[in-house]
């Protein structure tokens, strides 16, 4: 079957499956880090992260109508505005749930679980009250749209490199946060002794907030780049949410490095047991392969730590 | 939903009123003519002056984005029959259920309109899951069941009138059309996993490899919900089919076509057929993503007929100007209307009379133009091939001739 | 009061609570409502039957499974396979291109019986596997996890992982498992109608009565000497294992029961609704399930039985009245249940309830009460009511 085509066809062909590969591997990245700072660093599992990703999606796409209406020759740029405006629309909600829920049940994260599913009903109910139950597409700026080709037979999605640039700028950031700042410094001291960090004067309460808060305004990121990808609807969050623990777990948590190399290995795995297999079987085996490595190594990845949380 | 039922409420009440006050005597002379002891016999919900129908989809869930469409059509033709006097004189109540979106919650739904509510009918269901989870409910308490969607056939059921097409409707004449007109020789077939997508796949593949003589050169289905059609598109690359046949359903279409589009795949280069973008999908996909590509239904919100232009108008008019409606939706529109004639035409409402008056029921001010129901429960149909614009809407270019259903055909099994 | 009657209902409380439950659900219920709200009930005593096996998992040896669904599912599965096995007989299916097999195998092109299905033919082989077929599947997961000391969060996230699995699997396989729509139109068990009115009382009382058995089964095994290392172990599980004690074999065995618990719901939720489909194994189901732990207590046995009631019947007539809400109402009672009472309907009753009875019967008999500390305390029998 393979013969039949040119050598710089299948060049083109596996340049283009690497391609999507490091596209999937970006999307679950970007999906995981705000998940990962808040599970990894603060040992609460948020359920709700996937609404506050569509939540960022939601806001992309109210820019973009409210461009349209008020200011049509804004259209190629408000892109740009609109992701950071998801990072602050999620960030403040994430702000406010810690202050109203969150904060009550750190020590019993088993319960911060159903509570923060309880959470997620609640937000996908008020999306579709408010955007309605059907699907929304923002309308995108025309650079985003279409493909580069940097020869006639390959064709790289820019929206694809679009989240990739994105994907690598919010690491970065969030490296250069974690390991550079004295935020930082004071989130890392918080998670490694809680007591000690009191003791030494870092507010562990505010510190608590704003992890929580930034880890929200992250998804809200996350859920922006992903209008260029897919569609919108009050249900969005939890088709994302499996997928997003796992990397996180599988990667060790509490280890940066660990996600990192987690979601490239688990996007590696589905796009190219998905381009060998059929469909939805692809997407079984990566799960299945995921699930009985976590059970001969329950640490994932990185972590030196044995777990019972 | 309270909206709606409320506007519902507060029309019939506008209407009594008006009944009161200009036409006093027209339910009285219809209630005399068909006294409630006569054409209700097996103790259904039908009084001198109402009877009670019931509707059941998803308002909530992951299926309410689609469902949405045909509960506001259902509600609207039942407003239309009610303003021009009802059925048999009596005017027609709903009682709306939400079917959440969950197969064991339509199943008990279905069983308390039927078994509480003792309803004369139920316009209803979408997916082909919620509609096996009711079906076998609707034959033990002798219900009957208006279903909208289209679907992929193999059944048949005196206590179920199907108003979309089967699989064969939409499949047939739509890969004829596209060999016929585009040289087409290969097709590579892609869908959701589940019966709909897998059935029709199968029927396509018959006909493509027996009559068409072509070869399918890549046949995949992907979970509902997934987002992520990269390695697809490239093994779409490698095959350079001439024809992509979607089956694509629910929030993976608008990754897939947006997907498509970024990966250079429009249709400047490549053609694409698909049976499950209507005008209702192409909301969430965006017409830009979609431009030039192939829909095979059998209705579109821009067919050119005086009926259509009259439901066009009215379901704007009802629910905003924005609103869309797809091939579903018209066909939710047919259920209320085709009941109607076949209630009058067996002049009672018992679900067995009603089910034998149904065959041979045609409806001329369909929007689609003329239907006729089957022996076999299922409508006569066309079927329409549509080119989509950026606006959301399509162009169409192809009409066949009625195509007589067949839910069991041979050779395609 | 005599060892087995301790064993198997706790204390008098215990015993108290037991004959009211049943009370409640042989005569009161059977009285009160009509065959469909009966049936309805029915359905979510089926439920129950999870719940019951997640506050032995979770509340009593502190795991918390969020794939419970899956047990559900298998069982049900497994009745699923028998009975529509039964409902293909090649009188009924001679219009198919094979007559006698299932009708989704023959849409789906399958020609031959799957060897798997085979000795689904048999109703003993099928009964036996819903209570194996769970168990043999919960015991793989737990010895793989538990072994490793993997539990809290992760192992509630792993499980979550798992019923994502099962549900994508049994879909993506649709000439084997009937894919998303299942495995629908079941009719008859042994020649025997399930759908009639009558058919539909015998299943009620069936679910009810091995529903009580189920919660006798816990009680005695909670009272066991494994219960009270359970007990010990969810309050500090490192003095447990230092103790000299293989914690994770007692996981495994409660994840185990659990699991076989679950199993028999799922097959009597089979019989009573008379459909299986992948929508009830996934991640939705599996979540909601342990809500409904919650609102009954998550330690409470007979809790959870109220709570899984309470919550159902709430769905059911919300979602009639306010379809919108529905999704608000749930939502907000998650929270609600976590932060405002973790020990849900039997802890409301344990603080509220009882000292005011116990007041009660103490100015009733104008004597002073012997055992005032005893419902305050955390002995393990007065907290397994």
């Amino acid at each position: 079957m393979m013969l039949a085509y040119t050598t710089s066809e299948l060049t083109s062909i596996f340049t283009m499956q690497g391609f999507a590969g490091l596209s999937l591997f970006s999307v679950l990245l970007l999906m995981a880090l705000g998940l990962a700072i808040i599970f990894g660093q603060m040992g609460v599992i948020n359920m709700a992260h996937g609404e506050f990703m569509a939540a960022g999606a939601y806001t992309v796409y109210l820019c973009s109508t409210l461009t349209a209406k008020f200011a049509p020759a804004f259209q190629p740029y408000y892109f740009l505005f609109a992701i950071v405006a998801a990072f602050f629309v999620s960030g403040s909600l994430g702000l406010l749930v810690e202050w109203g829920l969150i904060r009550f049940l750190y020590k019993r994260p088993l319960d911060t679980l159903l509570a923060t599913w309880g959470l997620s009903l609640i937000m996908q109910q008020t999306f579709r009250s408010t955007f309605g139950a059907r699907e929304v597409t923002p309308t995108l700026p025309d650079w985003l749209m279409g493909s580069f080709k940097p020869t006639e037979t390959i064709d790289i999605p820019i929206n694809g490199v679009f989240v990739m640039g994105l994907t690598l700028f919010i690491t970065a950031a969030v490296m250069f946060f974690t390991f550079k700042t004295r935020a930082g410094l004071r989130m890392r001291a918080t998670v490694q002794n809680r007591m000690m960090s009191g003791a030494v004067g870092i507010n562990t309460k505010v510190v608590d907030r704003l992890t929580f808060a930034i880890g929200c305004g992250i998804a809200g990121v996350a859920g922006a780049a992903f209008t260029t990808i897919g569609s919108t609807g009050p249900d969005s969050g939890s088709r994302y949410i499996v997928d997003t623990f796992l990397v996180v777990v599988f990667g060790g948590a509490a280890s940066m490095l660990g996600t990192v190399a987690s979601a490239f290995g688990i996007a590696q795995t589905q796009s190219i047991s998905e381009f060998f297999l059929q469909g939805t079987m692809g997407k079984v085996t990566t799960l299945l392969a995921i699930v009985i490595i976590l059970m001969i190594r329950p640490q994932g990845l990185f972590a030196s730590k044995v777990r019972r949380a | 939903m309270k909206t709606l039922r409320s506007t519902l409420c507060y029309s019939t009440a506008a209407l009594c009123a008006l009944l009161v006050s200009g036409l006093p005597n027209i339910s009285l002379i219809a209630s005399e003519s068909f006294p409630t002891a006569k054409v209700n016999t097996t103790g259904l919900a039908v009084t001198d002056t109402e009877v009670t129908v019931g509707q059941l989809h998803s308002a909530t869930g992951t299926m309410a984005i689609s469902e949405t469409g045909s509960i506001q059509a259902e509600q609207l033709a039942i407003e239309q029959i009610n303003a021009m006097g009802g059925v048999l004189g009596r005017k027609i109540k709903i009682i709306v259920e939400d079917g959440a979106s969950d197969w064991p919650t339509f199943a008990e739904k279905a069983k308390k309109l039927l078994v509480n509510d003792k309803v004369a009918a139920v316009m209803g269901c979408w997916t082909s899951a919620s509609r096996k989870a009711v079906l076998p409910v609707f034959e033990k308490e002798n219900g009957m069941l208006y279903y909208p969607t289209f679907y992929e056939g193999l059944e048949q059921s005196k206590n179920v009138i199907y108003t979309g097409q089967e699989a064969t409707q939409q499949i047939i004449a739509g890969l004829d059309w596209i060999a016929k007109e585009k040289k087409a020789k290969t097709f590579y077939l892609i869908g959701s996993d589940y019966i709909w997508p897998r059935t029709s796949s199968k029927i396509a593949r018959k006909h493509i490899e027996n009559v068409l003589k072509g070869t399918v050169v890549g046949e995949e289905f992907y979970a509902l919900g997934h987002t992520q059609f990269g390695s697809l598109i490239n093994k779409i690359k490698l095959k350079k089919p001439d024809v992509i046949y979607a089956i694509v359903v629910g929030g993976s279409n608008v990754s897939f076509y947006k997907q498509l589009k970024a990966a250079g795949i429009t249709s400047d280069k490549q053609t694409l057929l698909t049976i499950s973008v209507t005008e209702d999908e192409v909301l969430g996909i965006g017409g830009e993503n979609l431009t030039g590509f192939y829909s095979a239904m059998k209705y579109f919100q821009s067919l050119d007929n005086p009926n259509n232009k009259k439901f066009v108008a009215a379901f704007k008019a009802k629910y905003g100007v924005k609103s869309v409606i797809g091939d579903v939706t018209q066909a939710a529109y047919l259920g209320p209307w085709l009941w109607k004639m076949a209630v009058e035409k067996a002049g009672s409402f018992d679900i067995d009379k009603v089910a034998a008056a149904s065959p041979d029921i045609e409806f001329k001010e369909a929007p689609e133009g003329y239907v006729k129901l089957h022996n076999n429960h299922h409508l006569w149909s066309k079927l329409r091939i549509g080119q989509w614009a950026t606006d959301g809407q399509a162009k169409v270019l192809y009409e066949s001739g009625l195509i007589e259903p067949d839910p069991f055909p041979k050779g395609y099994q | 009061m005599n060892t087995l009657q301790k064993r198997l209902f706790g204390s008098k409380e215990g015993l108290l609570g037991t004959l009211f439950l049943a009370l409640i659900l042989v005569v009161v219920l059977p009285l009160t409502l009509d065959i469909f709200r009966l049936n309805l009930m029915g359905k979510y005593l089926t439920y129950a039957f999870v719940a019951v096996g997640l506050v032995l998992l979770w509340g009593n040896a502190g795991v918390l499974s969020l794939g419970q669904g899956v047990f559900f599912g298998l069982g049900g599965y497994c009745m699923a396979m028998f009975l529509k096995l039964e409902a293909s007989d090649p009188i009924t299916t001679k219009i198919q291109s094979t007559p006698g097999i299932p009708d989704f195998m023959d849409w789906n092109q399958i020609t031959a019986l799957p060897a798997f299905w085979v000795p689904f033919k048999s109703f003993p082989f099928a009964t036996l596997a819903i209570l194996i077929v769970p168990a043999v599947i919960a015991y793989v997961v737990g010895a793989a996890m538990f072994k490793r000391r993997v539990g809290g969060v992760y192992f509630a996230v792993i499980t979550q992982a798992i019923a994502l699995i099962v549900s994508l699997g049994i879909d993506g396989n649709q000439g084997l498992t009937g894919g998303r729509n299942g495995i629908t139109d079941l009719r008859t068990l042994l020649g025997w109608d399930i759908r009639t009115t009558f058919g539909q009382y015998t299943l009620y009382f069936t679910s009810v009565a091995l529903l009580l058995g189920v919660i006798m089964l816990s009680r005695w095994v909670l009272s066991s000497k494994m219960g009270r290392i359970l007990n010990a172990m969810s309050e500090k599980e490192d003095r447990v294992r230092f103790s000299g004690y293989d914690v994770s074999d007692f996981k495994i065995f409660i994840f185990c029961l659990a699991a076989m618990i679950s199993g028999i719901g799922g097959a009597m939720f089979v019989l009573q609704v008379g459909f299986i489909s992948p929508s009830l194994v996934g991640i939705v189901p599996s979540i909601e399930m342990v809500i409904f732990a919650a609102v009954g207590g998550k330690r409470s046995l007979l809790g959870a039985v109220y709570g899984t009631l309470l919550v159902n019947t709430g769905k059911s007539l919300f979602s009639e009245t306010f379809p919108q809400l529905w999704l608000y109402a749930m939502g907000g009672l998650f929270i609600l249940v976590v932060v405002l009472m973790p020990n849900g309907l039997a802890g409301l009753w344990d603080d509220y309830a009882k000292p005011w009875l116990h007041g009660a019967k103490k100015r009733l008999m104008e004597r002073p009460p012997v055992d005032v500390g005893e419902t305050k305390s955390n002995a393990p029998l007065a907290k397994i009511i």
